[in-house]
């Protein structure tokens, strides 16, 4: 017995050149975990709090309680949404490299988490993404062209400029303006619930962090006064094991499950595989069935890992082993459908590398109209003046002498 | 009209703003069933119901986060910070989310929030009670910023606040809200009611943002203050029998120049006061503007009156305080001929 306390630092199971290591992992086989009803009380999700909520099994068979029972076709359309979010992640590295974009963010082995949530979820539903969701970009059919137009900060623009590319918005879809600080969309989430519930509407919200911010206040504000209000709103949890170079230990991931934050506030908490689209699916129906209903919020926790570095300005290599993605025990999310539909006789790898084909052309004809608009380097930029709109409503006097101040400066070089 | 004092506008402005307009509420700590610490949320939630006057969690990043939510749901929410000095918290909420919603979504998405707060000295509230934190909002793009010395103008500009579309930071004088103060605590407290100024339209009217006021006409020298200062740099310069043009800012974002500068040419002597500290407070902006603008008509170099570079300190509040002896040195050398 230690006579001295003692500093306990966690650290990942693995840094560079040592095997990659995911025994710390809790699992459960798919089907395992009970699904107690939807307007349950928050004590019924301890279970599935703690233990990982699956539906297909290592057969690409679909199991157990969870399982949504979706159509082929809507399996199909998620697959389609999957596999064009990476795609499209894939080309945007691809331009970050030649110089064409200032930075990017891919999401590659995450794709589940964002398009099955999506399509659980109703079109007048308010989304509060985080920076690594673009799947909901997609899931709500937002044009190629406008996604790449804000990453290109080019004339088409939708932020007009203002924004670090994939800070995407879109009011008409009902997606909220990304910040590129952690975490603050979670409690506003929340608010815009609690003003639904107010106004008596029936549509709820929905967001996403990482696991690394769940360290932020605003993550405890937004389980506070959604357990508090009942507010209607699904809180997400991407728990992708890194946050840059720092482990999920490190965020308190050590100590219990970060979907267990939820029942210490009296809100359920469901812990789901994240790489599993019927998982990801099922639960996020079962969140947004209790919301609508009047039960309150549900604390969702994404199990998946960052397949991809943090960002195009990161290396991953610097702080986990190369190999660690390929070991990584909950596969990929696009080929777990892939072959789920596949064993359902409904998919074939023929027609998949022919959608592949398609939606890479797709995305190469987004690419070659989005640049029309304008690059970093080359073609039209936006107008200059626009630097001076929106802060307020109307442009104030200060605003529009500076707006006269900076005509004068391009007018008389040095 | 009636008589009121700050407290009772304050209410009045929220009363006719939710009585016009349903999707006003207001939230914050002990604003509900208990009417608010100072009591300016007195008896909203009887009148308007729990779901438009809502108590919350001790979380000023939680409450500012949910009104701005509440804010793009469509509501226009009045978020009540209990103390101005509690609101740190949740200045990233206000700094990085409120303030730059409109600008980072190319207008598509905003939050018509309006933050009141508590602010200033002078009710023994030590370091923690007593901050006036003006310029840490008035520095961020995107907000509006206003001071009302008066219960008249706090009526007006949280009127104007809960209506204006863009996000309003509201700094409310708490020694004012039972009366004018001169700066001497050792005075009897007098209240609103036989000030011109606690004579208020019990109905809707606004005071404009951008518009300061000449509270006292003069020709010798100019006082740009706001807040309790209005008050003790009239009485400074009463005790001086100076002919001062005293000018109450009212609103610090925008801020109206003209006024302020056409003053200062016309006296050629400026003395500002404020209540914060005086390092990179907000009289550094009001000090640069009027030089920027009144260099040559200046007979004396701009004199700053302020709080202290240090915390509010409980037991030496009114050597803290820039009260009238302060105000009279500055007064004082700005008049000495050259």
């Amino acid at each position: 017995m230690p006579t001295r306390s003692r500093l306990h630092v966690p650290a990942p199971p693995a840094r560079p050149g040592q095997p990659p290591d995911f025994s710390y992992l809790q699992l459960s086989p798919a089907g395992a975990v009970s699904r107690p009803e939807s307007t349950c009380s928050w004590r019924e999700t301890m279970a599935t709090a703690t233990g990982l909520i699956r539906v297909l099994d290592d057969g690409h068979r679909a199991t157990g309680p969870w399982n949504p029972r979706l159509e082929a076709a809507d399996l199909q359309v998620g697959l389609r949404h999957m596999l064009l979010t990476r795609l499209f992640d894939e080309r945007m590295v691809r331009s970050q490299r030649q110089g064409k974009l200032s930075f990017y963010m891919k999401s590659t082995g995450e794709e589940a988490v964002s398009v099955a949530a999506g399509m659980a979820l109703q079109p007048g539903d308010m989304l509060f993404p985080a920076y690594r969701n673009q799947g909901l970009q997609v899931v709500r059919g937002r044009p190629l062209v406008e996604l790449m137009c804000q990453l290109l900060s080019n004339t088409r623009d939708m932020c007009k400029g203002r924004q670090l590319p994939v800070m995407y918005h879109s009011a008409a879809a009902n997606l909220f303006s990304i910040s590129g600080n952690l975490a603050t969309q979670f409690p506003q989430a929340v608010g815009w619930a609690m003003a639904a519930a107010i106004k008596g509407e029936e549509h709820i919200a929905a967001t996403w962090t990482g696991e690394g911010s769940t360290a932020e206040a605003d993550f405890h504000y937004a389980l506070l006064f959604a357990a508090v209000y009942r507010a209607p709103v699904i809180l997400n949890v991407v728990n992708n094991q890194w946050a840059i170079s720092t482990f999920q230990g490190t965020a308190g991931g050590e100590q219990n499950s970060f979907a267990a934050r939820g029942p210490a506030h009296g809100l359920p908490g469901l812990r789901v595989d994240g790489n599993d689209f019927l998982a990801v699916y099922a639960a996020t129906r079962w969140a947004a069935d209790r919301a609508r209903t009047g039960g309150g919020g549900t604390l969702i926790e994404l199990v998946t890992y960052r397949a991809a570095a943090h960002s195009t300005s990161d290396d991953p290599s610097r702080y986990r082993p190369k190999n660690e993605p390929e070991c990584w025990p909950l596969g990929d999310p696009i080929e777990r459908l892939k072959q789920h539909l596949i064993a359902l006789g409904e998919w074939s790898d023929a027609r998949h590398a022919a959608l592949s084909g398609e939606l890479d052309a797709q995305v190469g004809a987004a690419w070659q109209e989005a640049v029309k608009y304008g690059t970093m380097t080359e073609g039209p930029r936006l107008d200059r003046d626009l630097m001076f709109e929106d802060v307020f409503k109307e442009l104030p006097e200060h605003l529009r002498r500076e707006r006269e101040l900076l005509r004068a400066e391009l007018a008389a070089p040095v | 009209m009636a008589k009121m004092n700050m407290i009772q506008a304050l209410n009045s402005a929220m009363d006719i703003a939710m009585g016009r307009d349903t999707s006003v509420v207001v939230l914050g700590q002990d604003v509900g069933f208990f009417g608010g610490v100072f009591r300016v949320t007195d008896g909203l939630q009887r009148k308007y119901g729990e779901h438009r006057v809502l108590d919350t969690p001790i979380a000023e990043g939680g409450i500012i986060a949910a009104a701005i939510g509440m804010g793009v749901n469509g509501l226009r929410p009045v978020a009540e910070v209990q103390f101005a000095d509690y609101v740190y918290p949740a200045y990233d909420q206000i700094v990085s989310e409120l303030a730059r919603l409109r600008y980072r979504s190319a207008g598509d998405f905003h939050a018509p929030v309006t933050v009141r707060m508590p602010c200033g000295g002078g009710i023994r509230g030590g370091q923690t009670h007593s901050q006036s934190p003006e310029v840490l909002f008035a520095h961020v793009c995107g907000l509006k910023v206003a001071i009302p010395s008066n219960p008249y103008d706090a009526k007006g500009l949280l009127i104007g606040a809960i209506e204006d579309d863009d996000p309003v930071i509201l700094l409310e004088p708490k020694r004012l809200y039972n009366g004018p103060f001169d700066g001497d605590p050792n005075k009897p407290a007098v209240p609103w009611g036989t000030h011109p100024k606690g004579e208020v339209p019990a109905d809707h009217y606004t005071v404009p943002f951008g518009r300061a006021e000449i509270v006292r006409a003069g020709q010798q020298v100019t006082i740009i203050a706001y807040g309790t200062m209005v008050h003790v740099a009239a009485a400074a310069a009463q005790s001086l029998q100076l002919d001062a043009e005293i000018i109450d800012v009212r609103s610090l974002v925008p801020l109206d120049v003209d006024t302020l500068c056409n003053s200062v040419c016309k006296t050629g002597r400026c003395v500002i006061a404020h209540e914060a500290t005086r390092f990179a407070g907000f009289g550094a902006e009001l000090a640069a503007t009027v030089m920027e603008h009144c260099f040559w008509n200046l007979e004396a170099p701009i004199q700053r009156v302020a709080g202290w570079n240090t915390p509010y300190p409980h037991a030496f509040e009114w050597e803290y305080f820039p009260g009238q002896a302060r105000i009279a040195l500055a007064l004082r050398a700005v008049m000495e001929p050259r």
